[in-house]
C-alpha cells in the first residue's frame, strides 16, 4: 500500500514538475525571441542586410553575385590576386580595355599609336573620375610611378618594366621621375620604351596600368583603396558600398563614358565564401547568378538539367624539375624517362576527374593566338608518348652517367590541396611501378611550398601559371634564365636567346617562330612534364546574358550582362 | 569578492601575457615565409616590405616592437590586407562572431537545461530515449555536416514553398542567424543536455530533496528551487569555456553560410602566415577566453553561496 501511493506522489511530482518545464521553456522561448530581436535591431544598426534581393532584381535591374573571397585591397597599384582583379575589372579602366568579344577596345585612351621606341595615347574628352573630375594624363604617369616605386614594394612591378627605365626605378638605381612616360599635356601622354615591345597595347589593359589620381591617393593618407570612399572610379560601376567579408556593392557611374554599352544599373556582390556547396545551394535557391562547379557537385548540377558551360581559365599546371647543379634532376635521361613512364591523359581522366581539364601538352596553352588563328594549330605541340620500356632505357642511362648503384628517393613538393594530394599519389604510384623509382611526398602550406620553391630545396614541385597578359610572352619568359619565377632554375643560352627575340621583336611571324622554338626546347629538353590546362564548368542564372569569362582581366565579368 | 576579483584580474593579465608570447615564437617557428606569394619578389621590394613589417630586425627586438604596441593596444596592419589595420579587423568582424555566439549560447544552455531536466524526469521513459538519443548525435557528429545539412535542408524547404522562408547564407537580419546559430550551438547543447541529466539525477535522490519533500512544501517549488538551481551548477561551470568554444570555433559555420565573423580571419590567418592578424586575433580571443572563465567564476559564488571567493 505504501508503495502504490508513493508512485502516486512521484507522478503527481512529475505532473507538477512536467508544468515548472515547460513554462520555463515559455519563458526561454520569450527570452530568445527578445534576444533575436534585441540582436536583430543591433546588427540592422552595424551592417546592411546581405541576400534580401534576389538573383535577378529586373525592377531595379540589378543582379546579385558572389565572390570566393573578400578583396584584400583595391589600390590597382599594387593588387595581385584574382578577386581584386575582377572588382577593379569593373568599376577601373585602363587605357585600353577587352570589350565583350574579348577583342582590345578604346577604354580612357580614343586613339593612340605604337612604335619601337614608345607610344602616344590621346585621352578622351569625356574620361571621367566618378565626383566628375577629368582623368588627365598625369593621373597614369603618377600610377606607373607609384607601380615602380620601390617603397610602395608592388608585386606587379615587373608588368611596368618595357617603359623606359622601370626597371631601374624599381631597383632604386633611379628616381620615379626618370620613369619614361609622361603626360606631355592634360590629355597626351608619351610613354618611351625600354626596347620594342609588340605587345603594349594589351599591357595598357592591366590593372597595375590604370590610372590613380595622385591628390586623392595622397588624401587616403595610406588607405587607398581600402574603403569603398578610399578609391576613385573612372570604369562603368563604381562601389557604393563595401562591408568588410561580408557585401560589396557596385551601382552604374554615371561619369563613365560609354553609357550605351553597359546595360545593368547594379551587382550586388552579397556573398564572400569559398565552399562551393553554400554557392551552388545559393544558385539552387534564385540567390547569385552564377556559380563555378567542382567535381563534387558536378553530378548534382547535372540532376537539375542545368545548362553547363565550360571556361578554359589559362592556367597551365605541370612538374617543374630542379635543374640546379647537384640535383639527380639535372641529369637529362632521368627527366627523360620520368616524362616517359607517364600519361597526362590518364592522369586528366582517370585520376583527377575534374571537369573541364584538359591534358597538359605544352607550356603554351591552347587559347593563345598565333598569326590569325591559335597557335597551337599552327604549332602543334610535340608530346612524348608513355613507353615504359624506353623510360627504363633512359632511367639506366641516367644510373650510369650518374654513377649510382641505386637511386634515392625523390622528393616531390606540393601544397596541401585536394586535387595536387591526388595528382602528387599519382606520380608516386606511376614511377614507382613503371620505374621503380621512390617519391618522397613532401606535402606543405602554400607559403612554405613557394618559401622552399626559391631556396630550391626539391627535386620536383607541383606548379602552377597563370597568365598576366594575353601574349604567349607571359609563359615563354617564365623559364628564361634571369627569370625570378624560374623557381627550378633552368638556364638555357638558346632559350634564353628565343625569349630576347619574342620580346623585342616587332612582327609577328619572328615572335611566332621563337615561341614554337620555346616549345620544342621545353619538350626536348624535359624542362617540365606537363600535367593539365585548367578548365572550369560553371551554370548561369537563364534570364542574365552575356557574362563573360576571361583568360585575364576581370573573371567572371559582369560589365556587359543584361536581363533577359 | 572585490580582492578576489582584482586578484583573478590579475592573473588573467599575466596568462594573457604567456599566451601572446607562446603564440608569437610559435609563429616564427612554423616553417613558411609570410612575405612568399605567386610572383617572385625582387631583393628590393623584398627588402621593403621586410622593412614595412620590421621583419629585418631580430626576433627579440622583433618581440620586444610587438609588446610595445601590445601595450598601446596595437597589433599593425595586416600582411594579406595590406591596408587593414588589425585592430580594425577585430572592430568589424568580432561584433558578427559574437552576435552569433550569443544567440547560439543561448540556445545551447537554455536548451541543454531544458532537454535534461525533461531527460531525468522521464527517466528511462520514451522522451528519455529519444533524447537521448539525439544527444548522442549531436555530440558526435561535427558542425560542419550540420551545418552543410541544414543549409540543404533550407534550400530544400525554399525549394518546395516557392519563397524564401529562411535565407540559405548571408547575414545582416535576425533570419540570416537563426539557422547559423543552432547548428553551432547544437554540440553544446547536446553535451549541456547530458550534463544536466546526471546532474539532476543525482539531486533527485539526495538528502535535502528528501527532507523538502517531507516537509511537504509544493512539488513545482521543490523543482524549481531545490532541483533545477542545484543541478544547473556544473552547467555553469563548462558554459564559460564553451562560450569562448563557440565565438571562435565559428570557422565553419561561418564558412557555410558566407557570415563575416573574425572565425575566418583568425583561421585564414594562420594558413596564410598572416603574423599581425594571427597575433591579433590570438590574443584577443585569449583574453576573451581568460575573462569568460572569470565572469564564470564570479557568478558561480552568486548562484551557489555555499562557494566562498577568497
Amino acid at each position: 500500500m505504501a508503495e502504490t501511493s508513493n508512485l502516486a506522489g512521484e507522478a503527481a511530482f512529475n505532473r507538477s514538475a512536467a508544468r515548472q518545464l515547460a513554462l520555463f521553456g515559455l519563458a526561454v522561448l520569450i527570452g530568445l525571441v527578445a534576444l533575436m530581436w534585441g540582436l536583430n535591431l543591433l546588427a540592422s544598426l552595424t551592417a546592411t542586410a546581405s541576400g534580401a534581393s534576389p538573383a535577378v532584381d529586373a525592377a531595379n535591374n540589378a543582379i546579385t553575385v558572389m565572390l570566393a573571397e573578400e578583396p584584400p585591397q583595391l589600390d590597382s597599384t599594387r593588387s595581385t590576386d584574382q578577386v581584386s582583379g575582377v572588382v577593379l575589372g569593373h568599376v577601373m579602366e585602363g587605357l585600353l580595355r577587352y570589350d565583350d568579344r574579348g577583342e582590345l577596345a578604346p577604354g580612357m585612351a580614343e586613339d593612340w599609336r605604337i612604335d619601337e621606341a614608345g607610344a602616344t595615347f590621346h585621352l578622351r574628352a569625356d574620361a571621367l573620375w566618378s565626383d566628375g573630375q577629368p582623368v588627365t594624363a598625369h593621373d597614369f604617369v603618377f600610377a606607373w610611378r607609384q607601380g615602380l616605386d620601390p617603397e610602395n614594394a608592388s608585386e606587379y612591378a615587373f608588368i611596368l618594366y618595357p617603359i623606359k627605365n622601370a626597371e631601374a626605378v624599381n631597383q632604386g638605381r633611379l628616381p620615379v621621375t626618370e620613369l619614361g612616360a609622361r603626360a606631355v599635356d592634360e590629355r597626351t601622354l608619351a610613354v618611351e620604351f625600354e626596347r620594342p615591345i609588340a605587345f603594349f597595347d594589351k599591357l595598357t589593359a592591366f590593372s597595375t596600368y590604370f590610372p590613380v589620381r595622385e591628390e586623392f591617393y595622397r588624401a587616403t593618407e595610406g588607405r587607398f583603396g581600402a574603403d569603398a570612399d578610399q578609391l576613385l572610379y573612372n570604369g562603368p560601376f563604381k562601389l557604393s558600398s563595401w562591408v568588410h567579408g561580408q557585401s560589396l556593392q557596385l551601382d552604374r557611374n554615371p561619369h563613365y563614358w560609354d553609357q550605351a554599352r553597359i546595360r545593368l544599373d547594379r551587382i550586388n556582390v552579397a556573398y564572400i565564401t569559398s565552399d562551393p556547396n553554400t554557392r551552388l545551394n545559393l544558385f539552387k535557391d534564385e540567390k547569385i547568378v552564377m556559380t563555378g562547379l567542382t567535381a563534387e557537385n558536378l553530378t548534382n548540377a547535372l540532376e537539375q538539367r542545368w545548362h553547363i558551360h565550360r571556361h578554359m581559365d589559362g592556367s597551365i599546371f605541370y612538374l617543374e624539375f630542379n635543374h640546379r647543379s647537384g640535383r639527380l634532376t639535372r641529369n637529362h635521361n632521368l627527366r627523360k624517362a620520368m616524362i616517359l613512364a607517364q600519361d597526362p591523359g590518364e592522369l586528366v581522366y582517370k585520376v583527377t576527374k575534374t571537369p573541364g581539364y584538359l591534358p597538359g601538352e605544352s607550356l603554351f596553352p591552347r587559347f593563345l593566338e598565333g598569326i590569325r588563328g591559335k597557335f597551337r594549330d599552327q604549332h602543334p605541340a610535340p608530346t612524348y608518348r608513355m613507353d615504359v620500356q624506353a623510360a627504363r632505357d633512359h632511367l639506366e642511362r641516367a644510373r650510369l652517367e650518374l654513377g649510382l648503384d641505386a637511386f634515392p628517393p625523390l622528393v616531390l613538393l606540393s601544397s596541401d590541396s585536394p586535387v595536387s594530394n591526388i595528382q602528387t599519389e599519382y606520380f608516386q604510384a606511376v614511377f614507382k611501378k613503371n620505374l621503380g623509382l621512390d617519391i618522397k611526398i613532401d606535402r606543405q602550406i602554400f607559403k612554405q611550398r613557394l618559401a622552399k620553391m626559391t631556396s630550391g630545396d626539391f627535386d620536383l614541385v607541383l606548379a602552377g601559371w597563370g597568365p598576366d597578359y594575353n601574349d604567349p610572352l607571359t609563359y615563354g619568359d617564365l623559364f628564361a634564365s634571369w627569370n625570378l619565377n624560374n623557381r627550378g632554375r633552368y638556364s638555357n643560352p638558346e632559350y634564353d636567346r628565343q625569349v630576347r627575340i619574342a620580346q623585342s621583336a616587332m612582327d609577328a611571324p619572328t615572335r611566332m617562330a621563337a615561341f614554337a622554338e620555346m616549345q620544342r626546347i621545353i619538350h626536348e629538353d624535359v624542362v617540365i612534364i606537363p600535367n593539365y590546362e585548367r578548365g572550369v564548368a560553371y551554370v548561369t542564372h537563364p534570364r542574365v546574358k552575356g557574362i563573360l569569362r576571361r583568360v585575364v582581366g576581370a573573371d567572371t565579368d559582369y560589365t556587359y550582362a543584361w536581363i533577359e | 569578492m572585490l580582492r578576489y576579483s582584482v586578484k583573478r584580474l590579475l592573473q588573467g593579465l599575466v596568462t594573457v601575457f604567456f599566451i601572446a608570447t607562446a603564440t608569437f615564437f610559435a609563429m616564427h617557428s612554423v616553417p613558411g615565409d609570410p612575405l612568399a606569394s605567386d610572383k617572385a619578389l625582387t631583393d628590393r621590394i623584398r627588402a621593403n616590405l621586410e622593412a614595412k613589417y620590421g621583419l629585418d630586425q631580430p626576433l627579440m627586438t622583433q618581440y620586444g616592437i610587438f609588446l610595445g604596441n601590445l601595450l598601446q593596444g596595437d597589433f599593425g596592419i595586416s600582411y594579406t590586407q595590406e591596408n587593414r589595420r588589425v585592430n580594425d579587423i577585430i572592430r568589424e568582424h568580432f561584433p558578427v562572431s559574437a552576435t552569433l555566439g550569443i544567440l547560439a549560447i543561448a540556445f545551447a544552455g537554455l536548451g541543454g537545461v531544458l532537454w535534461g531536466a525533461l531527460t531525468a524526469l522521464y527517466r528511462n521513459r520514451l522522451p528519455d530515449v529519444l533524447i537521448m538519443l539525439a544527444v548522442i548525435l549531436g555530440i558526435s557528429v561535427p558542425s560542419f555536416v550540420f551545418a552543410a545539412l541544414g543549409q540543404l535542408l533550407l534550400v530544400q524547404v525554399n525549394g518546395a514553398l516557392g519563397f524564401s522562408v529562411l535565407p540559405v547564407a548571408g547575414w545582416g537580419t535576425v533570419a540570416h542567424m537563426l539557422v547559423p546559430s543552432l547548428v553551432l550551438g547544437l554540440g553544446t547543447m547536446a553535451y549541456l543536455t547530458r550534463l544536466m541529466r546526471s546532474s539532476m539525477l543525482e539531486i533527485v535522490g539526495s538528502d535535502f530533496v528528501r527532507t523538502a519533500k517531507s516537509k511537504g512544501l509544493p512539488a513545482s517549488r521543490i523543482f524549481t528551487h531545490h532541483q533545477l538551481r542545484n543541478a544547473i551548477l556544473p552547467v555553469v561551470t563548462v558554459l564559460g569555456p564553451a562560450i569562448a568554444a563557440i565565438t571562435t570555433g565559428g570557422f565553419v559555420v561561418e564558412m557555410v553560410f558566407a557570415i563575416p565573423g573574425l572565425g575566418r580571419y583568425f583561421v585564414q590567418a594562420v594558413q596564410q602566415l598572416d603574423y599581425t592578424v594571427i597575433m591579433g586575433t590570438t590574443v584577443f580571443y585569449g583574453a576573451f577566453l581568460v575573462f569568460m572563465v572569470i565572469v564564470v567564476d564570479l557568478l558561480y559564488g552568486w548562484i551557489d553561496p555555499r562557494v566562498r571567493l577568497e
